[in-house]
């Protein structure tokens, strides 16, 4: 065991973990030259594309050296993260396997919001910090500044900063002595009874249910019979193994090492990341303190584009859920959309990323809704229901208030841009609450703001403002009282549940006009008018008609025509299983999202 | 039944709004009527022993050529074909090719039917489509074909012209009234990709087409030929009775025809086929005995929805009898759920016993409905 380090690499967004992952493990000789390529722990398709690393992703590496006369191997545990706010649960779970962390800050930027973030959550768990300086082959790099601001936020020397470039592969040496220097090994007893923790799951559809864990205590062998402790379900270990680019076997693994088992888990209800394996003879007496249920605080709808794939959605929903433990839903069911679920997300980004992997991973086709925030509705008689929906907001005249989720967010920028990150918090209904200057000429601002106000496009103005100086950091705090109003959509006079908002009252016209507005370049002519109404209760306090269509017919259609002309209609066909009918207007699925799309 | 398709790509000048596949050059024009009449030789089994209903010349201006050099074709598909006797033979003509001698000529040979690209009686309207005739000459040449004997006559006329009006077309539809011609096809002026319409367009040197004139003059046309006494026998097609184009037709009701020519397509009953569309490459492949076209085999699906969709345009209509015996119980039953809502809510579609049809609203959404009507697999 004292030859086993487990760490975690974390960072603000973009600072070059994954890279510098691929350094060490180059520099390990871990990976073959074959299946060498940039960021290879990103393998998910979507973070290939999007060049950002989505889930954490744990690999294991044996790290020989000569040090004091002799030759040294060492097990090295390394889990990469996120860096993207929404996705801080990762980061949380992978510093729980872990005794040290490489803090990665990029030597052009310095500090930014998800550095500090991240940095807490390790510090909470006493992980070994070692910080790294990276990208330090740039020209533009601050080495210095920078370490200024390294050595006042977490009070290291300045000597213990590791200058290093995971492009050229500078400083990987010293990175890996002193993650065996500095990181302490696990502690634990491998005679105990045996206590591991799950910090991650994924389904694959060969394999079945993959868990991947960390032993505290105790051994594991191929064969032992387990049991999950919260859910009390007992299996056979028919595999374990440690994780290497792909999984490798192994007949038995001790206390300190990282690991998967599968288990012939059939259902994801079955599998909790954060519950303890132990064995079903000799049993640990207590399950190891798991993880802080992270509450989801944006929510949206997610329906089947065909209404008869109502139960492989949940089915893949299920499935996801393995991989991605923050995701939540329940049924839910709208009068334009049928049956779907309500859905919990950490943010916008990993609303985008779970639709997306629905499509890509199950082929599922499905249309989102308007995300909105968890708001508190309390009734005349005092009564509190948590609402994730503004359509099932108690009726108006037992309502006696709601209250609305409010963060505390962080902001760090250049000081040249205070000035519109103020206005901007302030137009967000923003409370200042905190402003320090960190050096000369970067600043670090707290807001206090209404989560519904930063959910749609607040990091986009943002970064736009601040010509992407500012970084941007967030939790909640708690819940305020807001004066809200529900904003409905008509069409042709019927209600689309699915449209409607929860908006404070101050924006409540300007947001129903842009709505009208927005809908009207996405809902088709059609063979009647569309009227399309923004309501307040009763009250209609916008309008915009989509006139009708006349005529949709192709002239002509002899031989030449035929395969050509088919073949369009037969993409209008598809096109068309993606609408929905509300009442009797056809209203394509960009409309459900119109809200997000409002300049 | 089975028809031929000969298709002449050549222009004196190319059309703003024209996407066939036609060149305004005089280059290549004899050693592509060798090329056509030599790829005849070469796909002689494609109709599988059928003998030619009709032939129809296509363009292209196939008027450009001497009426000998078309005879030359029809004897030589005659030969290897067999032409049953009274098939429909057709040509193409541009109002400017047309005089007393080539007339003269043309009734020598066994050309039968005269279909004229007129486009319009209007001047302004001419120009705006880049046409070289003018309307003097395309009311002379509708004229001169009837003295000289050609009553099997179709006019071509196009509307939804952004820069024209309801009431120059309808003098348009009153000229061919006036002239009692036999067949009409109108067709709504299409903003097709690639051509100088489209082009003057986007430059913003043309307004763009209106849809609700176009609507409009649509309307006026089936009123008006309704009310002559013509049958409406296809959404762009209309005739008096007994005179509908059996060439044309026999797209709509699945027949098989053999396209020759550049970007000719042909159809065998179970694959489509499209020659090259490119002068050059065509003659060099026919020259090499090379395949000169793609293909594609239909699937079940891909037939049912072609047969709805060309069935519909016609007041044939859909025969749903077909439908169950040919496609089957599956393919019968969604039709008639789907065509459901167009019969009852929005008056589009009627029943007549095993017919389908298209009320004339329906008229306007043919493309909806038939989409609505498609399978998906
Ligand atoms: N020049 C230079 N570029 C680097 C270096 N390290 C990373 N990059 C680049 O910085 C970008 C981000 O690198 P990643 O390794 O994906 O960053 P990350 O921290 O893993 O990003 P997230 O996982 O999305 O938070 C990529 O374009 C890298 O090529 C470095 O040392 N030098
Ligand atoms: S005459 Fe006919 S084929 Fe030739 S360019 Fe004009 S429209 Fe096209
Ligand atoms: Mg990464």
């Amino acid at each position: 065991m004292k030859n086993i380090r487990n760490f975690c690499i974390i960072a603000h967004i973009d600072h070059g973990k994954s890279t510098l992952a691929d350094r060490l493990l180059d520099y390990t000789e871990t990976i073959s030259e074959r299946e060498k390529k940039e960021q290879v722990l990103d393998d998910m398709d979507l973070e290939r594309e999007r060049g950002i690393t989505i889930k954490s992703h744990a690999i294991q590496m044996i790290y020989k050296r000569e040090a004091h006369n002799r030759n040294e191997s060492f097990v090295l545990n390394l889990i990469d993260t996120p860096g993207h706010v929404d996705f801080s649960y990762e980061v949380s779970r992978s510093i729980a396997a872990c005794e040290g962390a490489l803090l990665i800050v990029d030597a052009t930027q310095g500090i930014q919001a998800q550095t500090i973030s991240n940095l807490y959550l390790a510090i909470d768990h006493d992980l070994e910090i070692i910080p790294v300086l990276n990208k330090m082959d740039l020209d533009n790099a601050m080495p210095e500044d920078v370490k200024d601001q390294i050595v006042d936020l977490i009070g290291c020397d300045r000597e213990d900063i590791i200058e290093a470039s995971g492009k050229t592969g500078y400083g990987v040496d010293k990175i890996l002595d002193a993650i065996v220097e500095r990181i302490p090994s696990p502690t634990g007893d491998p005679d105990a009874p045996l206590q591991a923790l799950i910090f991650d799951s994924v389904f694959n559809s060969y394999r079945g249910i993959i868990a991947y864990f960390r032993i505290f205590n105790g051994r594991i062998s191929k064969g032992d019979l387990v049991k999950f402790v919260a859910t009390g379900k007992e299996y056979e270990a028919d595999e374990i193994g440690v994780l290497k680019l792909g999984l490798q076997s192994k007949k038995t693994l001790a206390a300190g090492d990282v690991g998967y088992i599968i288990s012939g888990i059939k259902t994801s209800k079955e599998v909790k990341v954060g519950d303890t394996v132990t064995h079903v003879k000799n049993p640990c007496s207590e399950a190891i303190s798991g993880f802080e249920h992270v509450k989801p605080m944006v929510f949206a709808g997610i329906y089947p584009v065909d209404a008869d794939d109502y139960e492989e959605l949940r089915a893949s929903m299920e499935k996801l859920q393995l991989n991605d433990a923050s995701l939540t839903f329940e049924p839910e069911s709208s009068a334009a959309l049928g049956f779907g679920f309500r859905c919990g997300f950490l943010g916008l980004l990993h609303m985008e990323i779970i639709q997306e992997r629905l499509d890509r991973e199950f082929d599922m086709d499905v249309i989102t809704t308007v995300p909105n925030v968890s708001y508190k509705a309390y009734t005349t008689k005092g009564v509190m229901t948590e609402v994730h929906n503004p359509s099932g907001l108690p009726d108006q005249n037992l309502l006696d208030h709601i209250e609305e989720p409010y963060i505390h967010a962080q902001i760090i920028s250049k000081s040249d841009y205070v000035g519109p990150i103020m206005n901007l918090c302030i137009d967000r209904r923003g409370e200042l609450k905190n402003q320090v200057y960190l050096t000369s000429d970067r600043v670090e601002i707290t807001f206090e703001l209404p989560l519904a106000e930063i959910v749609f496009d607040f990091y986009d103005k943002l970064k736009s403002i601040s010509k992407g100086y500012a970084s941007f950091d967030y939790h909640v705090v708690g819940y305020k009282p807001a004066k809200l109003v529900r904003l409905d959509i008509l069409l042709n006079g019927e209600r689309v549940d699915a449209l409607s908002t929860l908006i404070h009252s101050a924006n409540a016209y300007q947001f129903g006009r842009r709505m009208c507005e927005k809908l009207k370049e996405l809902i088709p002519r059609q063979q009647f008018d569309v009227a399309i109404q923004a309501a307040i209760g009763a009250k209609i306090i916008a309008r915009e008609t989509v006139k009708a269509v006349r005529k949709d017919v192709t002239a002509k259609c002899y031989g030449g025509d035929i395969t050509r002309k088919r073949k369009l209609l037969e993409k209008q066909k598809k096109g068309k299983k993606r609408m929905r009918q509300v009442g009797n207007v056809e209203v394509p699925q960009s409309a459900f999202l119109a809200v997000l799309k409002l300049d | 039944m089975a028809g031929l398709y000969v298709h002449i790509p050549f222009c004196r000048q190319k059309c703003h709004y024209c996407n066939f596949y036609s060149v305004a050059s005089g280059k290549f024009r004899d050693e592509t009527i060798d090329a056509i009449v030599n790829e005849l030789e070469i796909r002689k089994d494609y109709l599988g022993g059928e003998r030619l209903n009709t032939v129809y010349f296509g363009g292209g201006t196939p008027s450009l050529f001497a009426p000998g050099k078309i005879q030359e074709i029809i004897l030589k598909a005659d030969k290897l074909f067999g032409i049953v006797p009274g098939a429909e033979i057709t040509l193409e003509a541009n109002p400017e090719d047309i005089g007393s001698t080539w007339l003269d000529a043309l009734k020598s040979t066994s050309v039968n039917r005269l279909s004229i690209g007129v486009q319009s009686f209007n001047n302004a309207d001419l120009r705006y489509l880049g046409r070289i005739h003018t309307a003097e000459k395309a009311e002379s040449a509708v004229r001169l074909a009837l003295e000289k004997g050609f009553e099997n006559l179709s006019v071509d006329l196009i509307f939804g012209i952004p820069a024209s009006d309801d009431k120059i077309w309808e003098s348009n539809i009153l000229k061919v009234l006036q002239y009692n011609i036999r067949h009409l096809s109108a067709y709504a002026l299409t903003v097709e990709p690639g051509t100088a319409l489209r082009l003057f367009i986007r430059k913003g040197k043309y307004q763009p087409v209106d849809e609700d004139q176009a609507a409009g003059q649509f309307e006026m046309l089936m009123s008006r030929m309704k009310q002559a006494g013509y049958d409406h026998y296809e959404i762009s097609n209309f005739c008096l009775p007994g005179h509908c184009s059996k060439h044309n037709t026999s797209y709509w009701t699945g027949d098989k025809y053999l396209g020759v020519g550049p970007a000719a397509h042909s159809y065998d009953g179970n694959s489509r086929q499209w020659n090259v569309a490119n002068l050059k490459k065509y003659i060099e492949a026919v020259e090499k005995n090379e395949p000169l076209s793609e293909k594609e085999t239909l699937t079940g699906t891909q037939k049912y929805n072609e047969y709805v969709m060309t069935a519909l345009r016609t007041m044939w209509g859909i025969d749903l009898e077909k439908v169950k015996n040919e496609f089957g119980e599956d393919f019968y039953l969604h039709l008639i759920k789907e065509a459901k809502p167009f019969e009852n809510n929005q008056h589009l579609l009627k029943k007549n016993q095993r017919i389908l049809l298209l009320t004339d609203r329906g008229k306007l959404f043919a493309d909806k409905i038939s989409s609505a009507l498609f399978w998906n697999d």
